[in-house]
């Protein structure tokens, strides 16, 4: 699927793995970190403006609303260099959403895109047939002003799905488990496409959240099969017609992996790589100090109603500080129409404005030497949210909900 | 392009939230990102580190984030060249659309020791442990991704008209 779109986008009529290319870019975006150091470079490229003031966007996410002067610096730079270039579609607070969540709903991207961010996360549009993959503030530049970019092609790994997930089981539990199962190095360099029975069972909360972590295992991209599906999901955000790139019957692999959809448990990844994925028999009582919910992983309307579904009428465990963050502005709306909103406050979590904030360690969460949080976020890296000596565990909004009324680690099968 | 420097020794999966830890993305200023690099990994790398510096690592290297401020904070703080197993994809074009020179060669990597001095010819794909004498074959760079790092990066490489 992936070489189909890159071969339509390069005008070749096909293109074979490790091929370089220059590929047409439908979309380009920035966030409020990677989009200041692209400008300036874009600067040193003399060009009047951007390629395509529909093409490029820029969404203030990571750090804001600004968390400090630096912060609102970097989000002004950008702000009158979207202005400067006529930029459409431009979210600043009060529009923006945590960019991942806030495109896809905004119908900014449809099946058979090209897509480059300066974000590594960029890959999660793949969950709409989307060729989708981060890259860096220099090519983000590039981009911006020619409106190409350059591409090795990339070999695929196929993940046949099969079965359906079991309650309280979502995308999260399948992609950690594929993580624990290829190790954070497992994809590198290469596409994971995702196709098989199984698909029909899964939401575009899960195909997204799945897509979104595909860089976690090193994949250039991750890329789910257009079905009807993923057509009623474009079509409810108004995205453009999609293009649909199906896998040939002869399509070559690296490799070929079954995955049972119906056999996956709830799953949480241990400090400190997204790769150290463990069942709930693998391990006993752990105490923790906050629980996060939300991100461009697992901030969306259904990720918020499952967990409080778990959370409705009970109460958090005293001592532990439960985050809850819409992705986007939208998501929060929804969220506060259908009470979600008061089960969340009414159980003793705060609700946040959107923001990546604690995710990176950024503001808006921050641990301290110590201290462990269970969080649906998407690294677990050393120092990722906040002191070195503090711990991530990696989980689904249905685990971190269920942890955040223990003050353990706790199965959802479990409440 | 050769290089020749002292070897900083890291292992795999070296990310880039350790290489330049989020709470310092708020500036893109390059020597305020170098104070900064490796510090949640190795805190003494900022006072050892010396120009023309080379730094070996495992698997991996660079994986996580897209923050184009990893590559940046190693350049600006001297490093000449990472010989590495393996790098993530958006590491390693992030290092060459900057202008920092980068290699995989997993021989080079189990057969040099931090502190050994070593010197790589990368037009030529030869990199020497100067220190035990030990020579290592790699791929060598293409011409236009050589033009590139002399440049100082991909801007700079449409700038002066080498790529359009």
């Amino acid at each position: 699927m992936t070489q189909k779109i890159l071969a339509a986008h390069a005008g070749l009529d096909s293109v074979q793995a490790g091929q370089l290319i220059l590929a047409d870019l439908d979309l380009v975006l920035g966030n409020d970190i990677t989009s200041p150091v692209a400008i300036k470079e874009f600067a040193k490229l003399n060009k009047k403006g951007v390629f395509d003031k529909d093409k490029v966007t820029m969404v203030m996410d990571h750090f804001a609303p600004n968390k400090d002067i630096k912060a609102a610096e970097q989000c002004k730079m950008c702000r009158d260099f979207c202005g400067e270039n006529d930029v459409t579609h431009f979210y600043d607070v009060g529009e923006m959403g945590i960019e991942h969540a806030l495109l896809p709903e905004k119908g900014l991207v449809s099946a058979g895109y090209c897509v480059i961010g300066a974000d590594s996360h960029t890959c999660t549009y793949g969950a709409l047939g989307a060729f989708s993959t981060g890259v860096g503030s220099t090519d983000m530049a590039c981009g911006m002003a020619v409106g190409k970019a350059w591409f090795k092609v990339p070999s695929a790994i196929k993940f046949n799905l099969t079965g359906s997930l079991r309650k309280y089981v979502s995308g999260k539990d399948v992609i950690l488990h594929i993580i624990g199962k290829i190790g954070v190095d497992g994809a590198l360099y290469r596409s994971m496409e995702f196709t098989g029975e199984g698909l029909a069972s899964l939401s575009m909360a899960d195909r997204l959240c799945i897509a979104n972590m595909a860089i976690e295992a090193g994949a250039k991209n991750g890329i789910f099969e257009v079905d009807d599906i993923t057509l009623d999901y474009i079509k409810a955000h108004n995205g453009a017609e999609p293009q649909i790139f199906k896998a040939d019957e002869d399509a070559q692999y690296d490799e070929i992996i079954d995955i049972d959809l119906s056999k996956i448990e709830p799953t949480v990844a241990f400090p400190h790589l997204p790769e150290n994925a463990k069942t709930f028999d693998q391990f006993g009582d752990i105490k923790i100090d906050q629980v996060v919910i939300g991100s461009c992983t697992n901030g969306r309307l259904e990720d918020l109603q499952t967990a409080a579904e778990i959370m409705k009428g009970r109460k958090c465990a005293k001592g532990v500080r439960v985050i809850v963050i819409p992705a986007t502005q939208q998501i929060y709306l929804d969220a506060m129409e259908q009470g979600l909103l008061k089960i969340f406050i009414e159980a003793g979590a705060v609700v946040s404005t959107p923001t990546c904030g604690p995710c990176l360690g950024g503001y808006m969460g921050i641990l301290a030497a110590g201290e462990r949080a269970v969080t649906t976020t998407n690294r677990n890296f050393v120092g990722r949210m906040g002191h070195v000596e503090s711990e991530v565990y990696l989980a689904s909004p249905a685990v971190a909900a269920a942890s955040a009324l223990t003050g353990m680690i706790t199965s959802p099968w479990n409440i | 392009m050769k290089y020749t420097g002292n070897v900083i020794k890291y292992g795999d999966n070296v990310d880039t939230d350790v290489i330049i830890p989020a709470r310092y993305l708020n500036t893109s200023d390059h020597k305020e990102l170098a104070s900064h690099c490796m510090e949640d990994l190795d805190k003494t790398f900022v006072n050892r580190v010396q120009a023309g510096d080379i730094i070996t690592a495992g698997q991996n290297f660079g994986c996580g984030s897209s923050r184009e401020h990893a590559p940046i904070a190693i350049k600006a703080s001297g490093i000449s060249l990472v010989i590495a197993k393996s790098f993530a994809r958006i590491f390693y074009r992030n290092s060459i659309n900057i202008g920092l020179a980068i290699v995989e060669c997993p021989d080079a990597v189990d057969g040099i020791s931090e502190g050994d001095k070593v010197e790589a010819d990368l037009d030529n794909g030869i990199i020497k442990n100067l220190t035990t004498g030990a020579e290592f074959k790699t791929a060598p760079f293409p011409e236009f991704i050589q033009k590139i790092i002399e440049n100082g990066g991909l801007i700079n490489s449409i700038a002066n008209g080498d790529i359009d």
